[in-house]
């Protein structure tokens, strides 16, 4: 257990500023889900954390030390791949035990610990073969089994799970969050799956285009989205955005099409006719006569619900959740539920929130 | 994926593949028939009768003490060519497999020795390493080292080892820098983390994983030192001084065209030919068992 601090960190490849200053700080056994769009640095700031990168500038504290110039090896942090990385020409008893050789332990001191992580992992039987021998899922395991033999300050996890299938997925999901709980190790965990980013982490971090944009429990970031980018990422199918201007008095938002939502938690400050970009996720809009009229490009049934995907008319996108239905009309209105709207600035993307 | 061409009739992949078939009686199977058959003969002094003698040529052949000393200096020769351009092709394979500047140029100027053909390659090196006029040479001489291959002979090994040793780096170099490449970045940054030195990660995980690459790189390399080197040779010492120089393949011409002894000449030809088999086999052998 371990507390972990970054400090103002950036990292820049040449001219390519890929980290333009991250501050985090996470409790002793906290963890934290890391999620934003391909490219924005997810996997760098892992990087750097583990060693691998030598930061541009800035500070990573690990119980208050600062490592960030430190070797791996001086760092006790373990990281879990996507592609798992096991070393191919080693069983899988000697992949967990590697690290554990190195730093000297005592056979039998390797042989119990290798026994009891295989053991909580399933493993107990696979010990003597090869990676190659093994499921996608079972390489997964042992993966995590060779970081949490080691017992490591801090987790690195870098979309442990993205090479699995579904039902996989949602199995070793629930066991991760099981053994971090249990072992309450300091994690980091980089996801581009939205169950992961809401279900795993005690906080969620949003990131876009090299820096921090939102940190806050899962929920809040659901619920109060901080930005327009927020609100965007996450959530699936996307919350809908579209451009108003807000009216008499702060208290409503107005629509291009002259739509008229009245705020259900009130006023919000700024002049008449101040820009606005309102939000409405797909599954709080209603379909019900004498709304918003949209029309229909594309249906979804997804089983349990069906998303319906069509136009206003401006032409902007807008889809829908509704439940199952039968037979889709070329044309539907929808009625937004005013105590489910999000309102942000026209400009700036920030959220605005009621006075 | 195999990929078959199916032909009427049998007259054009006849044609097609008689060039090959040609060369292959000219060059290979009527001269090693002749070697063959000459090995069981001995000339007179002239050459002009010979009779058979059954395997006298072979028994003497290994009776002969002079034949027995260049045995042990072709394992020799080969062994320290093997180990100096595979030592050294792999050393310049890991500094290229990392992040360098002028990586490409780098690359591109490795490999070049080995579109030299290897009499120039010889020439390269008398020229170098000639105690009057080599540049390497003079210096040695300088350097108050008493450098004359001509005249000592571990010195004349010594330049044959180097120069029949740098025309296989290039090679080595190929083969062992697609072997650095293809080793996953993650499993080397895992091992790392998991705490390994440099040093360490190169015993436990880059050894081990171009292991197959090198056992074939060995084979190739104890091929290319006893029975590619003569041109080298040829260009640089011509065996000598005396017979310090004087590899397998070597002795077989000298022998042969030199003293003009046929008959041992091709008794020393077709156990070196047994030689090739038995290695092409094991080659084989083990290529097959890789894929
Ligand atoms: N060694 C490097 N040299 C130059 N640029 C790099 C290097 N490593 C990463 N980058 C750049 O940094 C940016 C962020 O990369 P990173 O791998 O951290 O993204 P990511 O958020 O993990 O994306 P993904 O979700 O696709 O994994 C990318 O634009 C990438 O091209
Ligand atoms: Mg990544």
């Amino acid at each position: 257990m371990a507390t972990l601090q970054l400090e103002n960190l950036k990292k820049s490849f040449g001219t390519t500023h890929v980290l333009k200053g991250v501050d985090l700080s996470l409790a002793s056994g906290e963890m934290l889900v890391i999620v934003g769009a391909s490219g924005c640095g997810k996997s760098t700031l892992l990087r750097l954390v583990a060693g691998l990168e030598t930061p541009t500038s800035g500070q990573i504290m690990v119980d208050g030390r600062d490592v960030a110039q430190l070797d791996p090896a001086q760092r006790d942090i373990a990281m879990v791949f996507q592609n798992y990385a096991l070393y191919p020409h080693m069983t899988v008893f000697d992949n967990m035990a590697y690290g554990l050789r190195i730093r000297g332990l005592s056979r039998e001191d390797i042989g119990k610990r290798v026994q009891d992580a295989a053991n909580t992992l399933g493993l107990g039987a696979l010990l003597k073969r090869t990676p190659r021998q093994l499921s996608g899922g079972q390489r997964q395991r042992v993966a995590m089994g060779r970081a949490i033999v080691r017992e490591p300050k801090v987790f690195l996890f870098d979309e442990p799970l993205s090479n699995l299938d579904a039902a996989l997925r949602v199995q070793m999901r629930a066991e991760i969050r099981r053994l971090q709980r249990r072992m309450r190790v300091t994690s980091l965990y980089v996801t581009h799956d939205q169950v992961e980013a809401m279900t795993l982490g005690d906080r969620l971090l949003v990131m876009h285009l090299g820096k921090p944009v939102q940190l806050a429990t899962p929920m809040e970031v659901f619920e109060k989205p901080a930005n327009t980018y927020v609100a965007g990422f996450i959530g699936a199918p996307s919350m809908n955005l579209m451009p108003a201007k807000l009216g008499h008095g702060g208290a409503s938002a107005v629509l291009e099409d002259g739509h008229v939502i009245t705020f259900a938690d009130g006023r919000r400050p700024g002049q008449d006719g101040r820009k606005l970009t309102v939000g409405i996720r797909p599954e709080h809009l209603r379909p019900e006569p004498g709304g918003i009229e949209i029309f229909i490009d594309l249906v979804e049934p997804l089983g349990s619900e069906t998303v319906v995907i069509g136009r206003m008319k401006n032409g902007e996108l807008v889809s829908v959740k509704i439940p199952s239905a039968g037979s889709i009309p070329e044309t539907m209105s929808v009625v937004i539920a005013p105590e489910h709207l999000h309102v942000f600035d026209g400009e700036t993307g920030l959220r605005v929130e009621a006075v | 994926m195999e990929r078959r061409t199916i032909f009427d009739g049998w007259l054009l992949p006849a044609m097609l593949v008689l060039p090959q078939l040609v060369l292959t009686f000219f060059f290979f199977l009527w001269p090693a028939a002749r070697a063959i058959w000459s090995s069981l003969e001995r000339q007179d002094a002239f050459g002009i009768n010979s009779e058979f003698v059954g395997f006298e040529n072979f028994v003497d052949l290994f009776e002969d003490p002079l034949y027995l000393e260049a045995v042990v200096r072709t394992l020799i020769f080969v062994f320290f060519v093997t180990v100096i351009a595979m030592a050294v092709a792999l050393v310049l394979a890991i500094f290229a497999d990392r992040e360098i500047r002028g990586r490409d140029i780098y690359r591109t100027l490795l490999i070049w020795p080995y579109a030299v053909a290897p009499a120039i390659a010889g020439v390269l090196w008398v020229l170098l390493m000639d105690p009057n006029v080599g540049l390497v040479g003079v210096g040695l001489n300088n350097m108050g080292i008493n450098w004359d291959y001509r005249l000592n002979g571990f010195q004349a090994m010594l330049l044959v080892i180097l120069a029949s040793a740098w025309k296989q780096v290039s090679y080595n170099f190929i083969f062992f820098l697609a072997a650095l490449q293809s080793i996953p970045k993650s499993v080397t940054e895992a091992a790392r983390i998991d705490g390994a030195s440099e040093l360490h990660r190169f015993r436990t995980i880059t050894l081990p994983l171009i292991a197959p690459t090198t056992f074939f790189l060995i084979v190739v390399n104890v091929v290319y030192a006893a029975f590619d080197t003569f041109a080298t040779i040829a260009a640089t010492t011509q065996g000598g001084p005396g017979r310090s120089t004087e590899t397998l393949v070597f002795k077989v011409f000298r022998d042969g065209i030199v003293n003009v002894n046929i008959g041992s000449s091709s008794a020393q030809s077709v156990v070196l030919m047994v030689g090739v088999i038995l290695i092409t086999a094991l080659q084989f052998r083990f290529m097959e068992k890789k894929s």
